[in-house]
């Protein structure tokens, strides 16, 4: 367990609220080698996004943060400011869902590449310019010396998420943290994106973590999977595993709900009845107790640790697991 | 699945329809020659990426947005040469519903009297029975009337506000309804109660849809054919079955091929589809989706492929279909 990068240790967000404070985040253990992936997968409020800026240390002010966050071997949360702003953009890069409100719309793409590589990397404007068409050309931009005169918006969706890709990529970082990033783009620029993350991972030994309301993204492209619900993570486990035998009912009924290319048409979908639990309002029970069909008296009583399962890895927050019993297919 | 007996006339029946739109001294050419018929009882779903024109055509179907040629022939009625009250006559039958069901609604007003507008618009000037028709509604697309109707919007969730929608589109008893990306901005697991909801809706009450999204699983979910739009143009029309089981334009194949797939054994081909769409302000001639299909060659650049039968009831317009 030596290769650990990131560590985040019983990390609670809270947020003050006009109607009291909202549990954004509800005491979430996660860990995370050099080179390897983790989904985080949940469905919107569910405290995905939270967990990723508490990680960057990059918290709304009035948030209340509670817990570690060891990133290679220093406590982001204790860290000084100072000291952090030289870790975040050189060995943790950030990759958001809207690519237009990352980039600053007033600058050029080379200006906003050569201000990055020099605030980390000592280069000289021209060593800098030269690894700025590097990175433009790795993340597959045409003629990426005119687009270094360009600016955001003369660029499409898609152009502009590779650019704060490149962004991310340029001072070559141990974690890269994409948080939705192909839910803005089309289903045919979304592969592609996907495709230059893993391949620029690959060649980099980056670590990553893909937040995601998409289990499709995860599924073929992280090593580990964390679903959260209300704040919590629900499941956790190998990618390969944690499909092959869901153990929470609520990561099953979010696969279940998903429409399937194979489905026949006007088949009823099985619908989640419900929705998630209000946030400001304690909850005694396991959070998905109130829509979950194998929930007993128990459930509404008292809060399911998250714990392994009989395979190494998998853990899940549950009292009434599905598929225990059955065996692993070959 | 069989489907309700077919009258031989569609209720709808777009024929050659162009919009285009002006941007500075430049043309967007938005819908380019679309024909496309739905017969009653029918969900006709349309999918296309952003910027293929699939939300214009809608709104040149419902009149919101003229076209420059073409026709609309809505149950034998020519709308595109219709005019004030036979149009507002007209759009009785039909409804729209949006993508964002927060930003629909008025957030000033509350849910009975949103819900009740068209009624009013309409001419119904009693207000116990406009008032029963409203109850009747929201109860039909699973909300208690007595607990929202003086509620307003924000105090829904988004998936309500999409039930509070399909119930003000109902709310006029319409023949025909265009759905654009009715499920896009919700959650996976509200996604799945919209879905099952318009099914039960277009059941109960007879309805004809057009259901316009970008998710090819989600159109297929609900449609009973599937047109296929790029870049202004219909690619592929067909059977949904049969469409997705074998897709005869290379751009229906690379779509299906780049929807990620939730399971880990199957591995995410390496995207084929290099490119972006081009701008339709300067379409490519020929076949538009030549500059990203890999089967392209002089021809598909010269001459413009038409919508042919490749199989029974499946229309390509590719010089070089899949096999």
């Amino acid at each position: 367990m030596s290769a650990l990068l990131l560590t985040i240790e019983d990390v609670a967000v809270e947020l003050p609220t006009p109607r009291g404070n909202l549990r954004a985040v509800d005491h979430v253990d996660l860990s995370l080698e050099a080179g390897r992936t983790l989904g985080i997968v949940g469905e919107s409020g569910c405290g995905k996004t939270m967990l990723s800026r508490a990680v960057l240390q990059l918290l709304p002010k009035k948030a209340k943060l509670t817990g570690r966050v060891m990133f290679d071997g220093q406590d982001l949360v204790r860290l000084a400011p100072e000291r952090l702003r030289r870790l975040r953009g050189r060995d943790l890069a950030v990759v958001f869902q809207d690519p237009m409100t990352s980039l600053n719309p007033v600058l050029t793409i080379g200006t906003q590449l050569v201000e990055t590589i020099q605030e980390h990397l000592e280069l000289d404007t021209p060593a800098a310019r030269k690894r700025s068409i590097e990175l433009l050309a790795a993340v597959g931009i045409p003629a990426p010396e005119q687009r270094l005169a360009q600016y955001p918006h003369q660029c499409s969706g898609g152009m502009r998420q590779r650019i704060a890709i490149a962004i991310a990529l340029s001072c070559e970082p141990k974690l890269l943290i994409a948080d939705e990033p192909t839910t803005a783009l089309d289903v045919t620029i979304q592969a592609q994106i996907l495709d230059l993350l893993a391949r620029e991972q690959r060649r980099r030994h980056m670590a990553m973590i893909i937040i995601t309301h998409d289990l499709g993204v995860v599924a073929g492209r992280a090593d580990e999977v964390a679903v959260m619900y209300a704040g919590r993570v629900v499941e956790r486990a190998p990618t390969q595993a944690l499909f092959r035998r869901m153990h929470m009912p609520y990561t099953e009924a979010l696969l279940a709900a998903i429409p399937k290319l194979e489905t026949a048409p006007h088949t009823p979908l099985p619908a989640i009845s419900g929705r998630p639990p209000d946030p400001t309002r304690p909850l005694r029970g396991c959070s998905f107790a109130p829509r979950c069909r194998y929930a007993g008296p128990r459930c509404h009583e008292a809060k399911p640790e998250l714990k392994g399962a009989e395979m190494p890895g998998h853990l899940y927050a549950c009292f009434h697991p599905i598929r225990m019993t059955e065996r692993i297919g070959a | 699945m069989m489907q309700l007996a077919v009258r031989p006339e569609p209720l709808l029946n777009v024929d050659n329809l162009v919009v285009e739109y002006g941007l500075g001294n430049k043309t967007v050419h938005a819908v380019s020659g679309v024909s496309l018929k739905v017969a009653r009882g029918e969900t006709l779903g349309l999918v296309g990426e952003s910027g293929c024109g699939k939300s214009t055509l809608g709104r040149a179907v419902l009149q919101l947005r003229r076209a420059k040629s073409g026709r609309v022939l809505f149950d034998g009625e020519d709308l595109t040469a219709m005019e004030g009250e036979a149009l507002r006559k007209m759009r009785r039958r039909v409804q729209l519903i949006f993508q964002d069901p927060i930003a629909s609604l008025n957030p000033r007003r509350r849910i009975g009297d949103i819900v009740a507008e068209p009624l009013i618009i309409s001419g119904i000037k009693d207000a116990a029975e406009r008032k029963r028709r409203v109850h009747a509604v929201l109860s039909a697309v699973g909300l208690d009337p007595d607990l929202v109707a003086n509620r307003v919007p924000h105090e829904f969730s988004g998936g309500q506000c999409q039930r509070i929608c399909i119930a003000r589109s109902l709310v006029l008893n319409p023949e025909f309804i265009v759905c654009d990306e009715p499920v896009s901005a919700l959650d996976v697991s509200i996604r799945a109660q919209i879905l099952n909801l318009l099914e039960e809706m277009k059941a109960r009450f007879g309805l004809t849809l057009l259901f316009i999204a970008h998710d090819l699983a989600v159109v297929k979910a609900v449609s009973d054919r599937v047109a296929v739009m790029y870049l202004g143009r219909l690619c592929e029309v067909g059977p949904s079955e049969q469409l997705f089981a074998k897709p005869a334009h290379p751009y229906t194949g690379l779509l299906l091929q780049a929807i990620p797939v939730p399971d880990p054994d199957v591995r995410p081909a390496e995207s084929v589809a290099t490119g972006e769409p081009p701008s339709p302000i300067a379409p490519p001639s020929g076949c538009r989706f030549r500059t990203r299909c890999p089967r392209a060659d002089q021809r598909c650049s010269a001459e413009i492929p038409e919508l042919r039968e490749i199989a029974p009831g499946q229309f390509a317009a590719c010089h070089h279909p899949l096999a």
